[in-house]
């Protein structure tokens, strides 16, 4: 058990890609911080702790979430993906494969949260349009501007999933 | 390009380093340095290096002398490129690979890069100002040529034979007649490779020809590409170290506010948590961020600040009128005003903005024998190292900067600030500490790309030729300030001013704003001439490879069809331009109804053109992202202050292009194989803005001068 100590602690349970974790911490402390700081997995990014740039998404019980405003008690004995859990072992997630085919980051920072936010998309509706792709991510940013890759790379990886 | 390079020790351009660091002085005040000093006893302190390699590495960087500080090769065929140059997302790291692969006659991902560590790479410079193109690539191609050249040697001398009858391929000198081969491990393994390899690197190898590349001018792809899907990658903020804490500093209030009390004992009282004071810094460190936010809110309850006057950004550009350094300069031309047909004057005002790369600062910093070694995001480790040195009084050797591969920069991390941060909470902890700005903070306490002034003023005869141009920039620099267009007489100062932001670099630093004023008068020019603008340019317009870009972007925008086709509410629009010797032209079609408040930037071709294109997806993806990074300015983005304090330091606020700002999109790249490369980080930036506002007046009828465009609609 992972334990960051306050006087305000309560334990809480969940999985973490697949595998069943529990750490005893401030209810209200953001899930992106315990990812990252109790747990090491440091793939979910800090942008803006405020939910508005998407780079610290997660999947929540299959649904793409920023970590950075959900707070840890939310999660209880919920299940959550991250970016580390994605691939099959060396095995890519298509949606992986897709953003190296297409060169779909540049500084690459917004691109665990892009991923996830793909993978939730793809999810909802398989073949997605244009303007379904602009609307649905519309939450996620990418400051070096990569959109074009980005939506070409969401092309392939629905191709690819179908 | 064939032959000797340029050298790459040549001085980079002074604009690189025009932002100012933060300057922190701990231990020893300044005052008491020099009283120090006066005594004798400083070498008891801190050895004399500290100050007298206080200019160290902040220039463009002594690159390497040898082969073996170049690159590395290992017995058992590793072959490692040691460079100083940061990779931020613009590719320097697909690049850099291609130019040591193709000079070693090897594919590019047979080499490893060893990036920014002031411990083990040279000092190639600041990661600014295009520079990586024109001098790194050349710097890298030379010391990888001399390490083909001593193989090829070791393998004649081996053999007997003459070195001309040994060739290199596949990373082997090969003896065609003999079938003989030896390769860089054999090299590095055989007795004398030593001496080879630590002979200085020769200014006169020769490059491999572009017409013979195979690794050159082939699309790359970024080589650690899989560590940053699958999330592997340790960005700065991910580094984690045995007993890290995690920091968080005090900010003032206000810019200029002094702190002239606080308390850390409701923070000190907190379990595991330090807390420090050094004169104006003020720090905790605890073992999580939510405990550090807690430990820091608890003593800034108690903190006392005196606040100063601070103007507002309503008030910005009277405010840089009135400050210009010697007034505004008064044109020279009156001769030619005075006889000419028609006299045009205007002004252009562009904002503050940020950068706002999506990881803010971070750093992570740890001593050991008094000596600091510091993780963060810089595009100057170098000089980030000279800050820590000045700041701790220590002698340069004494700080390790090391900067992995980091969430954007775009001329926004030239200072090393949150790595002094860090290293400050770390001393006091007795731990590593990692320090991570706050979004807010980012917006608040990096640097901003400078507002400008702009007025030009400029006379038509009866031909509609230009016969004087007179253009002055207030406060934002000399970037690109000189019109390309020819006209009788020209004048092109820039006056500094009473800037009320802390400003620096950004992506083509001034050259955004001057291109957005120039293009943007030259559209009003040509309409006063009652000539199409695309013809009133080429009109004034010698230089063939700035007339390439426009001409081709005209054409494949379709801009005689577009341009004479009414609709309404509908307008298109282009400029050009260029700076660092690269060159570009971008057409837009804007969709504008002002009833309803609505600017849609519905279509962009833009051209570009750097030489001969060294790696054509990284380049393509730079232009592409350029364009639509250029659109935040153009359209919406600005620093909004008041009191000393942002108003939108925030997401929800400060609006960044997102995907449903991204139009149709056609990027063009000329490749000039026969000319040498220049970088292309910045230049695809300048012509976007002001293609778009005139545009919007073609589809208004009302000129909008001000960036950005919106504010002014």
């Amino acid at each position: 058990m992972v334990k960051a100590m306050t006087g305000m602690d309560k334990t809480f349970t969940f999985t973490v890609n697949g595998q069943a974790r529990t750490v005893a911490t401030d209810p209200e402390r953001p899930l992106l911080q315990v990812l990252r700081e109790d747990l090491q997995l440091t793939g979910t990014k800090y942008g803006c702790g405020e939910g508005q740039c998407h780079a610290c998404t997660v999947l929540i019980n299959g649904k793409s979430m920023p970590s950075c405003i959900t707070p840890v008690r939310n999660v209880d004995q919920q299940s959550i993906h991250t970016i580390e859990g994605l691939a099959q072992g060396q095995q890519l997630h298509a949606v992986q494969e897709a953003f190296l085919a297409e060169d779909a980051f540049q500084c690459g920072y917004c691109t665990p949260g892009m991923i996830l936010g793909v993978v939730s998309l793809l999810n909802d509706s398989p073949n997605p349009s244009d303007a379904e792709i602009r609307s649905r991510l519309h939450g996620h940013l990418c400051r070096c501007c990569n959109y074009p890759n980005l939506i070409k790379a969401i092309h392939r990886a629905a191709a690819q999933v179908q | 390009m064939n032959g000797n390079a340029t050298n790459p020790q040549a001085t980079p351009p002074a604009e690189a380093e025009a932002v100012q660091p933060v300057g922190y002085d701990f231990g020893l005040s300044r005052r008491g340095f020099v009283q120090v000093l006066g005594a004798g006893l400083l070498v008891a302190v801190s050895p004399m290096p500290a100050l007298a390699q206080r200019g160290g590495g902040r220039g463009g960087g002594q690159g390497a002398r040898t082969i073996s500080a170049r690159i590395h090769f290992g017995k058992d065929g590793t072959i490692t490129l040691l460079t100083g140059k940061v990779e931020a997302g613009q590719g320097a790291r697909a690049e850099l690979s291609q130019a040591a692969a193709e000079e070693l006659r090897l594919p590019a991902s047979r080499i490893q890069l060893l990036m920014s560590d002031t411990g083990l790479t040279p000092d190639d410079g600041v990661t600014a100002g295009s520079g990586s193109t024109p001098r790194t690539v050349p710097a890298i191609r030379r010391g990888a040529a001399a390490a083909r050249q001593a193989l090829v040697d070791f393998a004649s001398r081996r053999w007997g034979v003459e070195p001309a009858a040994v060739e290199v391929r596949g990373g082997q000198a090969v003896h065609g007649p003999t079938q003989r081969a030896l390769s860089y491990a054999d090299l590095a393994a055989s007795e004398d490779a030593p001496k080879p390899l630590e002979q200085p690197i020769p200014a006169n190898v020769s490059f491999t020809p572009v017409t013979q590349w195979k690794v050159l001018g082939l699309p790359t792809p970024r080589p650690n590409g899989r560590d940053i899907v699958t999330g592997a990658h340790k960005f700065p903020s991910d580094i984690l170290r045995p007993g890290m804490l995690y920091g968080k500093v005090l900010r003032a209030p206000a810019y200029g506010a002094k702190l002239t009390a606080i308390d850390l004992g409701p923070a000190k009282a907190m379990k595991d948590v330090a807390a420090v004071r050094d004169d104006q810094f003020v720090g905790v460190a605890a073992p999580t961020t939510f405990q550090a936010e807690q430990a820091l809110a608890a003593i800034a309850k108690t903190a006392q600040w005196e606040r100063v006057p601070h103007p507002s950004s309503k008030d910005l550009f009277a405010h840089l009128k009135e400050s210009a350094r010697g007034g505004l300069p008064a044109n020279p031309f009156q001769e030619e005003l005075a006889q000419a047909k028609q006299v045009l004057r205007q002004t252009y005002r562009v904002a503050y903005i940020q950068h706002a790369p999506l990881e803010p600062r971070a750093a992570v910093a740890e001593w050991a024998d008094g000596k600091v070694t510091v993780w963060t995001g810089s595009q100057n480790p170098f000089g980030c190292r000279s800050e820590l040195a000045r700041a701790f009084h220590l002698p340069e050797d004494h700080a390790r900067v090391i900067v992995p591969d980091f969430g954007g920069g775009f001329g926004g991390k030239h200072t090393g600030e949150a790595a002094v941060e860090a290293a400050r909470l770390a001393q006091a902890a007795g731990r590593p500490v990692s320090l991570r700005w706050t979004r807010a903070e980012e917006f608040t306490w990096a640097y901003f790309r400078p507002a400008a002034l702009i007025a030009v003023e400029a006379s038509l005869d009866g031909q509609g030729s230009l016969t004087s141009w007179h253009f002055v920039n207030v406060n934002s620099g000399g970037s690109a300030i000189d019109t390309p267009y020819r006209a009788g007489k020209k004048s092109c100062p820039f006056v500094g001013a009473d800037a009320p932001l802390r400003h620096g670099s950004y992506r083509a630093l001034a050259a955004t704003a001057n291109n957005f004023a120039r293009e943007s008068f030259m559209d009003e020019l040509a309409a006063a001439a009652g000539v199409d603008p695309l013809q009133f340019r080429l009109a004034h317009l010698e230089n063939p490879r700035l007339r390439a870009v426009l001409e081709t972007a005209a054409q494949r925008f379709g801009w005689q069809e577009a341009v004479g086709k009414k609709t309404p509410n509908l307008g298109v629009g282009l400029a050009c331009g260029t700076e660092k010797g690269s060159y570009v032209a971008a057409c837009a079609e804007v969709e504008a109804d002002e009833a309803e408040s609505k600017l849609v930037v519905r279509r962009v071709t833009q051209v570009f053109e750097c030489g001969p294109v060294l790696n054509p997806s990284g380049l393509a993806s730079q232009v592409a992202g350029a364009v639509i990074m250029g659109l935040g300015p153009a359209l919406r983005e600005e620093m909004r202050f008041q009191d000393g304090q942002i108003l939108n330091a925030t997401f929800r606020k400060y609006l960044a292009p997102r995907f449903q700002d991204v139009p149709e999109l056609d990027i063009h790249l000329l490749n000039r194989a026969d000319l040498e490369p220049a970088g292309a980080g910045e230049t695809p930036i300048i012509a976007i803005a002001p293609a778009v506002a005139n545009a919007l007046f073609r589809a208004t009828g009302r000129r909008a001068r001000t960036m950005p465009l919106w504010e002014t609609t």
